[in-house]
């Protein structure tokens, strides 16, 4: 099948500008990799896919182009999108026994998966959450469930500590023991993260976004300058040192037609 | 055992070479092709100016290959100028051909010019893409007096060598071959995707492709493919850089036989990833030990003996 076309069975309104869409359709998806979803007229997008079951997953879909706002605005339960995928090189775990996943924002629902994963195989799991304000952290319930040790981190103070989510991060790592350090968010942040973990000399794991077309590594649309290596299929997840080896990692991306912009969407 | 191929004096490690629109945005991308085992590559098309191209889906595989509509998107033949030398600078052994193409005549001429001017080795004019005829009209290859009219225009503003990339969607293609080699070609690129076909969703009740419309690739198109280049092969003496469908070592071996010298590789990628370079030049290799050839150029147009 080319497209798998679901119904939307439920929408939360998570965060401000964040919906989740519920589909009942078994994914079966490894953490970290991301679905094309097609909004019919308008735009195909890559989402990261969040909470998995046996029968259900769940897209969290921040407002951030015109696909997003037209999904968020136009998209009632019982419509249907389309999807490709699941596609990429997914977050591991294996051997681990103590793990950090650090997020931020949007990057939360990979993140979310990863926990899932990682707690079914009984791997210590700590979450670091970030967001502007206590109503932009995401999913603090979902991970409690599931075992994790949470700390929060807002930019006002209304909830954690007050300050960058990396300043907790490097206080875990600080006390030891940490085997891997996970990201997924602004790319600025996960740049720190990146940083920090080979700082502490502690592995750590990326999840890079970029404007995609084809989804399966073949269009080229989306390659990294340095290495040449796709998100779609080389990532999106990378290891960090590779990802600090990318000379675009924190700089910039490229829009639809390959041109240069800033991570900010603006022409350089 | 020599896989190596002498193509328009230029030298290609083996025949493998990554076709137009696959992994060719820059040259970082390119030059892992080549890393990873093309004999060369081939840029994306690329025009005067940027181009968005069409919305998504753009690209979506199915069970008999893939369907493009990519729209040609690109940031401008001014603005490449890096990536050809990024890619210059990191596969120096392994041939890059850029691709042109135009709105009309004039802005392909002006395009060849600055091309010209890179560091590729040669120059490929995208005479055939099926996905833009709403903006640009019937492609030149469909029609074989439009085709010489380019290659003509072409040949006398560019020094390197040209290839002349041609459409199977045609009643008959080595007609169309014969017309650009008498106009100047150095060689033959058979063939762009087919059709245009279309997929469409059951349950949304519409075409996938945003633009409706795509052009077809992959296993569905390398039996016209392989006829195609047979065609060309009997009606023209230039070379050809044999495309569509070589999805493995056995429809490489067509391909050659049929009379192809290199190889343009591109649905491949989608089912064997980055080693299907080196999956197709072992089983050549593989064949030429069985089969009793020491070069590979022993095996070009082969078919046509029997």
């Amino acid at each position: 099948m080319s497209v798998l076309t679901l119904e939307v069975k439920e929408i939360i309104e998570d965060a401000p500008n964040l919906k989740t869409y519920v589909f009942e359709h078994g994914l079966r998806a490894k953490p970290g990799q991301f679905v094309m979803v097609w909004m019919p007229g308008v735009d195909e997008v890559p989402m990261s896919i969040g909470w998995q079951s046996d029968t259900q997953f769940h897209l969290s879909i921040a407002l951030a182009g015109d696909c997003t706002k037209a999904i968020h605005e136009q998209i009632k339960v019982g419509d249907k999108l389309g999807m490709r995928g699941p596609y990429g090189n997914p977050f591991t775990h294996e051997g681990y026994k103590n793990i950090v996943l650090v997020g931020g924002g949007c990057g939360m629902p990979p993140m979310l998966s990863l926990a899932q994963s990682a707690t079914k195989a009984g791997v210590k799991t700590t979450v670091l959450l970030g967001g502007r304000t206590k109503d932009h952290l995401l999913f603090e319930k979902k991970f409690k469930d599931l075992g994790c040790e949470i700390h929060a981190a807002t930019d006002d103070g209304s909830k954690g500590h007050k300050g960058f989510v990396t300043d907790v991060l490097e206080k875990e790592l600080e006390k030891g023991g940490v085997d891997c350090v996970y990201t997924c968010g602004p790319e600025m942040m996960m740049v720190k993260v990146a940083q920090l973990a080979q700082d502490y000399n502690t592995p750590s794991q990326v999840s890079l976004e970029r404007y995609m077309k084809c989804g399966f590594g073949i269009c080229g649309q989306c390659c990294i300058d340095g290495t040449g290596l796709r998100v779609c299929k080389d990532g999106p997840v990378f290891p960090g040192e590779v990802a600090l080896k990318h000379q675009e990692f924190g700089k910039y991306k490229r829009d639809s037609a390959g041109v240069k912009i800033g991570l900010d969407g603006c022409r350089l | 055992m020599n896989v190596s191929v002498d193509f328009c004096g230029i030298k290609f490690p083996n025949p493998t070479v990554v076709a137009s629109g696959y992994l060719g945005v820059t040259g970082a991308s390119l030059a892992s092709c080549a890393k990873n085992g093309a004999g060369g590559v081939t840029a994306k098309t690329i025009f005067m100016d940027e181009r968005p191209g069409h919305p998504n889906p753009t690209v979506v595989a199915f069970p008999g290959g893939l369907i493009n509509a990519v729209g040609l998107c690109g940031e401008g033949i001014k603005n490449a100028k890096h990536e050809f030398e990024i890619y210059r600078d990191s596969a120096p052994d392994n041939p890059i051909i850029g691709s042109i193409g135009g709105k009309n005549l004039k802005e392909l001429v002006e395009v060849a010019e600055i091309m010209d001017t890179y560091p590729v080795d040669m120059i490929e004019l995208n005479f055939s893409c099926p996905n833009v005829d709403d903006e640009m009209g019937r492609p030149i290859a469909c029609d074989p007096l439009m085709t010489a009219e380019a290659t003509k225009a072409i040949r006398k503003v560019v020094k390197k060598p040209i290839s002349v990339k041609l459409s199977p969607n045609v009643p008959d293609i080595g007609m169309i071959a014969k017309h650009a080699e008498m106009e100047g070609a150095d060689a033959i690129t058979a063939v762009n995707t087919m059709g245009p076909g279309m997929l469409i969703d059951p349950k949304l009740r519409r075409p996938i492709l945003a633009n409706k419309v795509g052009g077809v690739s992959g296993q569905a198109l390398k039996p016209i493919a392989v006829r195609c280049v047979y065609d060309v092969y009997s009606a023209v003496q230039i070379p050809i850089i044999a495309t569509g469908g070589v999805v493995n070592g056995n429809a490489a071996l067509e391909m050659i036989l049929a009379g192809g010298s290199l190889l343009g590789i591109g649905s491949a990628i989608m089912s064997n990833d980055m080693q299907c370079f080196t999956m197709i030049v072992d089983k050549i290799r593989e064949y030429m030990e069985e089969e009793g050839f020491t070069d590979i150029s022993e095996l070009v147009g082969l078919a046509h003996e029997n």
